[in-house]
């Protein structure tokens, strides 16, 4: 066995950087010459824009250049468009309403950008922002979701009647409605999924520097996919010809999905460099962040489960309203559809599934995906459901779950909603999570609760979710624009060590650490010696980026593929070298080596003769230097059950989490102490959203929630430390044997602590986030 | 404009900087200290934490004038001679980060909290005392183990 191989909790590389303020984020980036942008933006949720005066702003001391949607559209530049349709059941595609990237008379949200401000330094533009005259016409707004598609509401845009982006029907409607008929018992919910603002901690950034002599445009952003923001830049919003535009997505402090889509400010920084033929820098601040950044989430749904006598789910029917915002963000429209109702099914055998989805506008920021995306709601609704379901006929949650589950045997398994699962047992998972929490305990706790005043609920959350984003063929039928493979590039040095260029992108996650493990345990080469590399579109030779929990799963196996590549041609190499037949050479641990004798050279060695080909096999090509692309064949499906046990404080309303067990199924670890750091984020983001964390609009789509100040993250002292543990399975469809785990944890927190804090309290439903406020009435409603 | 001159990390610097200007503006932009990070406008994250005369302090919250005179450390001063500071090397070794962003103020703020409350940290008491830092990606859990470790190896 190799060192820190497949499976050794090695430490990461890439720490020693950011302990010792190394790092490198894209506000740390500065350019001679740099000037600063500020960005003017909507006050009003609704409003036309019937004048703008910036003469007095562009006078101003220290301004370069004040531009508006007019000098965008004179250069041709934009509009913001979204890759991924949906065809509405009337045929027609999604309705898809014009998003400048500066505002063309109108504005359609708070925080919806104006003009821009470019001067010397920041104080500078902000001075001269305030000196830029608008007159606005207010219209009334609407922010609500679920009644923004209502008769008689105000029409946002007028190529979306009813403020309707699609309806998207999906199943056999009949088939579902003669089910329940027939059915003897009818379970149904209601419940609303809370817009969360995705807050990673690096506010959103980027600096356009535009090279007159070469014409290239390098663009350094916050991204999770420098070259899908080339693509979509050069492609869709013209800033420049690909093979023009550099983007460089340095270290990333993180992206929840927030930085994969391509943002307004992005593409005017990167035209407005070019136009003053000046560097301009733009950094986020949070209130802007709250204000613009897309968010997550936002559904209302109606959910009904038919069951037998025994608890049997026999078939279920769902009808979802999704708040998209104001215009479509770059992948929002596939986030409420593709992504939740194919999830529907969960971990059980339901044969019959019939959802409608409703994606409406509103005058609020994008909505697209974040951490999960469409799978936490999508389980959500489902885990809360089944515990209803449970109450109503008299079953315990766990016993409903084990009746219900897919069983083993039956893998793969053809879901009623499109996904194939690959592989699962999830009684295993069930079953591992219900002794790690000692469930069997827990009324014993729950009576030493009650002594104390308090009330205990535990409550469990069994959830699949559909990672490895994804096969190419699979997401074109969709309506996706793009082919979701992933590539990468391993070289050897003449030196020995190695460069591994992958088209993922790593804003947290320890790819430089995990993609090296995987090089180590394939060529055997030390991994002090490999350097992995990413962001940057002059460096990798593509890659469709991270998110998705799809950088193992694709691009490790990308990876992989190259070893593979390199292995097969060092052979000949060695054989020539070691005078043998290629047929006899063995590659083991690093080296190659003659069978039977005790003949062989190292890897490093055999990187040598490739770049010094002095006596090297005929017709060979030098170099050790390597490509691979890799299409998956499926997604691939983590599963899991957590257990949340907790304890309300019915004189506040407060909840305390006690104690949180998950096991879940990521398939073959590579660094399980990365995995799970990646669980602990994701679970607490799920409680985040679950007990404090929700983004609010007033009736008039003002932003009440814009800063730390009103908007609650989990902090340290909001959370327990977790318990967490495996039930693996074998994914027959990934080469590495690897599922994914960045996003299980905001997936299954949710309902596992809503589902708890309902069984404290003997409630049927709370809506998230459970604050204080909120407990506290529902504790004092049941006496 | 006016003058300030501070000692940072051991070095004495000045700089002319305006009156508005924050301490966190002047150590990023004026010394290119780019370590302590930027991650409100509410002085709430966190992120931007370093030591002034030995105690922490939002480095967004204070004026470059007001630090005029002082001593501040900041996340670049911490490790000596290329050896990490034993809170910095306790992150490393329990996966206290992962984006990173955050752990500059993190550990700014954990090593106060070992200089107040002493070597011997319990669980809560980490948890309270990180009340003015948010971390987005790793669910504490680990930043807590950090802390406690980083607490004992101060101590010797
Ligand atoms: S930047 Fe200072 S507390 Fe957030
Ligand atoms: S490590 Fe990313 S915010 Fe803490």
């Amino acid at each position: 066995m190799v060192d820190n191989g497949i499976g050794a909790s090695v430490l990461r590389k890439e720490d020693n950087r950011f302990l010792t303020g190394k790092g490198n984020y894209t506000d740390d980036v500065n350019v001679l010459g740099q000037t600063h942008a500020y960005f003017i933006r909507s006050p009003h949720a609704h409003a036309t824009i019937d004048r703008i005066d910036v003469s007095a702003a562009s006078a101003s001391e220290g301004v370069i250049a004040v531009f508006t949607g007019d000098d965008l559209e004179k250069d041709g530049i934009g509009p913001l468009i979204c890759g991924v349709n949906v065809t509405s059941d009337d045929g027609e595609p999604h309705r898809a309403p014009l998003h400048p990237a500066l505002a063309q008379g109108k504005v359609n949200y708070v925080g919806d950008h104006i003009a821009v401000v470019i001067a010397e330094t920041l104080a500078q533009a902000k001075d001269a922002a305030e000196k830029v005259e608008i007159d606005y016409g207010v219209l009334p707004a609407i922010a609500d979701t679920a009644t923004a598609a209502d008769n008689g509401q105000q029409q946002i845009h007028d190529v979306a009647p009813g403020n309707t982006c699609y309806n998207w029907p999906f199943g056999d409607k009949s088939a579902v409605e003669e089910a329940f008929e027939t059915a003897h018992k009818i379970s149904t919910l209601e419940l609303v999924n809370n817009r969360m603002v995705t807050n990673p901690m690096e506010p959103r950034a980027a600096l356009g520097d535009y090279n007159s002599g070469t014409e290239e445009i390098t663009l350094h952003v916050t991204t999770q996919n420098p070259h899908v923001h080339r693509l979509v830049l050069s492609a869709f919003n013209q800033l420049a010809p690909e093979h023009k535009l550099r983007v460089v997505g340095p270290d990333v402090g993180g992206g929840f999905g927030v930085k994969i889509f391509v943002y307004a400010e992005e593409l005017v920084v990167g035209w407005a460099c070019r136009k003053v033929n000046r560097p301009v820098k733009w950094t986020s601040d949070r209130t802007e962040a709250f204000m613009s950044d897309a968010h997550g989430r936002d559904h209302v749904a109606f959910a009904e489960m038919a069951m037998d006598e025994r608890g049997k789910f026999l078939a279920m029917r769902v009808n979802t309203t999704a708040n998209l915002g104001a215009y479509l963000s770059t992948f929002s429209t596939m986030v409420p559809s593709y992504l939740y109702a194919f999830l529907l099914a969960g971990q059980y055998s339901t044969p019959l599934i019939y959802s409608e989805v409703k994606a409406v506008f509103t005058n609020t920021a994008p909505v697209d995906a974040a951490r999960g995306a469409g799978r936490p709601e999508a389980t959500y609704l489902l885990e809360r459901l089944v515990d209803v379901c449970a109450e109503d006929i008299g079953l315990d949650p766990a016993e409903i779950r084990r009746r219900n589950f897919i069983p083993v045997d039956a893998f793969p398994y053809q879901t009623p909603v499109v996904q194939c699962y690959d592989s699962g047992d999830y009684p295993a998972a069930l079953e591992k999570a219900l002794s790690l929490a000692d469930y069997d305990g827990f009324s014993e706790r729950a009576k030493e609760a009650k002594s104390r005043g308090k009330r205990r609920g535990i409550g469990l959350s069994s959830y699949v979710e559909a990672c490895g984003i994804a096969p190419s063929a699979a997401v074109g039928q969709l309506g996706a624009g793009v082919g979701l493979w992933e590539s990468a590039q391993v070289r050897f040095n003449p030196t020995g060590n190695v460069q591994v260029f992958t088209g993922t992108h790593s804003h947290g996650q320890g790819h430089e650490t995990t993609f090296a493990q995987l090089i180590t345990e394939q060529l055997g080469v030390p991994l002090e010696n490999i350097e992995v590399i990413h962001g940057d579109t002059a460096k990798t030779q593509f890659g469709m980026g991270t998110y998705g929990s799809r950088s193992l799963a694709v691009g490790g196996v990308a990876i992989a593929k190259a070893c593979e590549k390199l292995i097969a041609k060092g052979k000949k190499i060695a054989a020539h070298a070691l005078e043998a037949a290629e047929g006899d050479i063995e590659f083991e641990e690093g080296n190659f080596s003659v069978a039977g004798t005790d003949k062989s050279m190292n890897i490093a060695e055999v990187a040598f003769n490739a770049y010094v080909p002095h006596s090297y096999p005929e017709g060979l090509e030098p170099g050790f230097d390597e490509n691979a692309f890799f299409d998956p064949l499926n997604f691939s499906f983590p599963a899991g059950t957590h257990v949340c046990e907790i304890e309300v404080d019915p004189e506040t309303g407060e909840v305390e989490i006690v104690k949180y067990s998950a096991v879940d199924d990521f398939g073959k670890l590579i660094n399980p102490m990365i995995v799970e750091g990646q669980v602990h984020g994701g679970i607490v983001h799920g409680v985040g959203q679950a007990l404090l964390e929700g983004c609010q609009y007033d009736a008039d789509g003002q932003l009440i929630t814009a800063s730390y100040m009103d908007y609650a993250m989990p902090r340290a002292d909001n959370v327990p430390s977790f318990d967490v543990d495996y039930a693996p399975t074998n994914p027959p469809d990934n080469p590495l044997g690897v599922k994914g785990c960045g996003e299980a944890g905001a997936i299954g927190a949710p309902p596992a602590v809503i589902n708890a804090i309902t069984n404290a309290l003997g409630i049927k439903h709370i809506d998230m986030p459970a604050t204080p406020e909120n407990v506290w009435r529902a504790a004092q409603s049941m006496g | 404009m006016v003058n300030v001159s501070m000692s940072v990390n051991g070095k004495s610097v000045t700089g002319e900087v305006e009156e508005r200007t924050l301490l966190v503006q002047f150590l990023r932009e004026n010394l290119r200290l780019t370590g302590t990070h930027i991650g409100c406008d509410t002085s709430q994250c966190g992120a931007c934490v370093v030591h002034v005369d030995g105690v922490s302090v939002k480095s967004c919250t204070m004026l470059a004038v007001q630090a005029n005179s002082t001593e501040v450390t900041t996340i670049e001063g911490l490790a000596a001679n290329g050896d990490l500071h034993p809170m910095q090397q306790a992150f490393k070794d329990n996966h206290g980060l992962q984006c990173g962003f955050c752990t500059p103020g993190m550990v700014m703020s954990a090593i106060d909290i070992v200089n107040r409350n002493g070597n011997d940290l319990d669980e809560t008491t980490v948890r309270k005392e990180l009340e003015g830092n948010i971390c987005r990606c790793t669910g504490y859990h680990n930043i807590v183990k950090s802390i406690q470790a980083g607490a004992k190896s101060m101590g010797g």
